[in-house]
């Protein structure tokens, strides 16, 4: 299951809802708002920090750039292009966007 | 022209992902030209619209952050940023594109009780 999200963990509840209910072994794509969760300083508190090792965790680096967050990432997660993105949805027989 | 009066900008979001820190800056502008006291808050998820370095040629978006820096063309030069809210976000001063005062909540509270006009984005 690729699960994707894209609004900002302090905004909404959309990823601890992900967390919540993504099953170990999942892939987990993070756009948009999204990334922040990823990055130094807020990945401990969205819960990222602790679901990278139990989820695959991608973010989509154009919407990382966008914010001027490319140098505050943590390690462990994987960057990926559009057609990465396109790559983990053909790869996935199911994926969910966690509104 | 009428009597001045202090107008504040709340800005709570992220900018790209939603319109709404865009918006902002383009009511601040107007403001602005109608000669008000106007002040400009970042709190919650607002202090990402101040991040430097942002290259958003891959999201085929326009880069509106150097705008903060040319607002004091403008005669707009009250910007602040809540202390707590960066440090939620693993945010300091120096990762600011702009000079902002840095306010406490109960600073930046005062702040907000003592304008004529509050706008939240």
């Amino acid at each position: 299951m690729l699960h994707i999200v894209n609004k900002s963990h302090t905004e909404r509840g959309a990823l601890a809802s992900c967390l919540r209910l993504a099953q170990d072994g999942a892939t987990l794509l993070l756009t948009e708002d999204g990334i922040y969760a990823a990055t130094a300083g807020a990945a401990d508190a969205s819960g990222i920090a602790a679901a990278r090792t139990r989820l695959k965790v991608c973010v989509l680096q154009p919407d990382v750039e966008a914010r001027g967050m490319a140098g505050k990432l943590i390690d462990g997660l994987t960057a990926v292009d559009y057609a990465g993105f396109v790559d983990l949805v053909a790869e996935h027989p199911t994926n969910q966007s966690w509104l | 022209m009428s009597e001045q009066k202090k107008f504040m900008f709340v800005n709570r979001k992220a900018p790209y992902g939603t319109i709404y820190a865009l918006e902002s800056l383009e009511v601040v502008l107007i403001t602005a030209a109608f000669d008000q006291d106007v002040s400009l808050v970042f709190v919650d998820d607002g202090v990402y619209q101040l991040k430097r370095g942002m290259q958003t040629k891959g999201i085929e978006t326009k880069n509106f952050s150097p705008t903060y820096r040319a607002l004091d063309g403008y005669d707009v030069e009250k910007l602040y940023v809540e202390r707590e809210s960066l440090q939620a976000r693993g945010l300091t001063e120096g990762d600011l594109l702009v000079d902002v005062e840095v306010l406490s909540s109960a600073e930046m509270a005062a702040l907000m009780a003592a304008q004529d006009v509050v706008l939240s984005f």
